[in-house]
């Protein structure tokens, strides 16, 4: 690795993950484990897979208000010393590549020296992420949307993608090709919720609508489950059993007043990353072109179509040409998208799946590896504000 | 509507109010009398909605409200198939749509579009707003609902 001045902000290089683990994932409710002992389980997992003793571990960090808190998971696992508990603010999954980089901003500033990033979800408990009963009054921005029946994210993405499809001429073809590539990808992944149930476009054409032009496909899951990774400082990351992901780059955030109520963003046919893409390529020091393989959160397909323009892959004009079937799946397709099933077909843990199969990419053992996965993106969570995104490359790509 | 207690959606959904501390009181109160009312500054003559205690453009604090007129045009749309509240169960489709206000800054809102559930919605058409009186509710408040201006401006 080259020598990197002292003074120079960034996080190219300079942290490895060297751990991933997960728990089995389960369909919405169907967890036998509650949610805290689920978090317990991954990061077991993800220590045991880097060969790490989990009181090694110092730090903590999550995002969408994961509620397995840090202090009781540091008792719980007998961590020697707590020193970093980072929560990245937003709901959703637009956080899911912004903890990572909260953990790796820590290493990297020297507050802690072995983070684990997780996400833990068991809705059956908690109650549905999404839902939208039992309130009697609103008031702030919900006050402007509910009452008209706009209640649930797929409602409130709708309208955006809406807008996105009319400014581009974005057909519903390009939607379905995220969601059959998705599909396509789970049936090689044994973990996924939807292995062993394909999609064609037939049954995606024949599916319900939930919100035009959102049918049931293009809608993430709601799933139970957790999954976790481990970070040290790229110094030390040849010092564990795997075969390191090292991060070149993360950003997070949003666009000038992208959070402008209600509906009333300048830029509003946006996923989000107008200034969060330039952002991660300046950092990693690439271009859209060496990425070889991209896990895009999908809380709906249309949020997808916009993150991959906004992230140079094609421009919104092409989305048709580009957004084909083909194009998606590995090993050889153009840019193999959403590789282990993601939240359409793998598991809805909040994105934090996907950059668990980023980390796989890498190493080269996912289920349907792309053939260039030296280099491998991670985008989270369309359409909120804020948003995050991440690269991770082996050690050649340093 | 010529209804007054007609509603575009069952009753059951959340009642708008406004927050505590009264941000968008005058918002409410406004619909309530038939009239849009929305932030206007003072200072930098910005537009903004929703409100806000500041001026998103030059940071004076409580922009003035205006009444505008309710009219505008589609600038986005949706109709929802999927029951995502126990009031809207067997109920649908229905579509929602969004307005911006040219006349105010380009200012968008939120609404339902009045009228067949089925009907073709065309991206920039011309919508003028009905205000829904719910008199009868606890609290009372009113939404502005939208339908298509026969009459078109362009
Ligand atoms: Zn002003």
């Amino acid at each position: 690795m080259t020598a990197r001045a002292r003074d120079e902000r960034t996080l190219r290089g300079r942290v490895a993950v060297i751990g991933i683990g997960e728990t089995e994932y389960y369909r919405h409710g169907a967890s036998p484990d509650p949610e805290f002992k689920l978090a317990l389980k991954a990061i077991l997992a993800a220590c045991e897979d880097a060969g790490l003793d989990p009181r090694d571990i110092d730090g903590f960090s999550s995002y969408s208000d994961d509620r397995s808190e840090a202090s009781r998971l540091a008792a719980a696992l007998g961590t020697h010393r707590l020193r970093t508990a980072t929560m990245q603010w937003g709901g959703g999954g637009g956080g899911c590549c912004a903890a990572v980089a909260n953990a790796a901003a820590a290493i990297v500033a020297g507050l802690a020296d072995c983070v684990v990033v997780f996400r833990s979800l068991a809705q059956g408990q908690y109650g549905r992420f999404g839902q939208a009963a039992g309130i009697h009054t609103v008031s702030g921005e919900r006050s402007y949307l509910m009452p008209y029946g706009v209640l649930a994210p797929p409602q409130r993405f709708a309208m955006r993608v809406q807008r996105y499809m009319h400014e581009h001429g974005v057909r519903q073809d390009a939607m379905c090709a995220i969601a059959l590539a998705s599909y396509h990808h789970a049936q090689a992944n044994p973990r996924a919720v939807m292995y062993g149930r394909p999609l064609d476009p037939g049954k995606y054409d024949a599916s319900r609508w939930i919100v035009e032009p959102f049918h049931l496909y293009d809608c993430c899951m709601e799933n139970d489950g957790a999954a976790a990774l481990v970070l040290v400082s790229a110094e030390r990351a040849s010092d564990f059993r795997r075969k390191p992901a090292y991060l070149l780059g993360a950003a997070f955030g949003s666009g000038h007043r992208a959070a402008a109520t209600a509906h009333n963003a300048p830029l509003y046919a946006t996923a989000s990353f107008d200034t969060v893409a330039p952002d991660v390529y300046r950092m990693a020091e690439i271009g859209p072109s060496d990425v070889g393989v991209v896990q895009a959160y999908e809380n709906f397909t249309g949020g997808v179509v916009m993150a991959l323009a906004e992230h140079g892959f094609f421009r919104p004009e092409d989305a048709n040409d580009f957004l084909t079937f083909e194009n998606l799946i590995a090993p050889s397709g153009r840019l193999p998208l959403n590789t282990s099933g993601g939240n359409l077909a793998e598991c809805y843990m909040h994105g934090f799946e996907l950059v668990l199969e980023a980390v796989r990419q890498v190493r080269g053992t996912s289920t349907s590896q792309a053939r260039r996965s030296d280099v491998a993106m991670v985008i989270g969570g369309p359409m909120v504000s804020p948003a995050s995104n991440l690269i991770l490359g082996s050690e050649a790509t340093l | 509507m010529t209804n007054p207690t007609a509603r575009y959606l069952p009753a059951g959904l959340p009642i708008p109010v406004a927050e505590p501390d009264g941000l968008s009181a005058p918002y409410w109160e406004g619909l309530r009398k038939g009239k849009l009312l929305v932030q206007r500054c003072s200072h930098c003559n910005a537009w903004q909605f929703g409100p806000e205690w500041l001026c998103h453009r030059c940071h004076a604090f409580d922009p003035a409200w205006t009444e505008v007129q309710p009219c505008g045009r589609i600038f986005s749309w949706e109709r929802v198939w999927h029951p995502s509240h126990a009031a809207l169960k067997g109920h649908g489709p229905y579509i929602a749509v969004l307005v911006e206000l040219p006349h105010a800054g380009g200012i968008r809102m939120v609404g339902n579009l009045l009228g067949d559930p089925a009907q073709k919605v065309t991206i920039g058409a011309d919508v003028e707003g009905v205000f829904e009186h719910h008199p009868e509710s606890n609290p009372p408040y009113a939404l502005l609902q939208w339908r298509r201006r026969q009459v078109s401006s362009k």
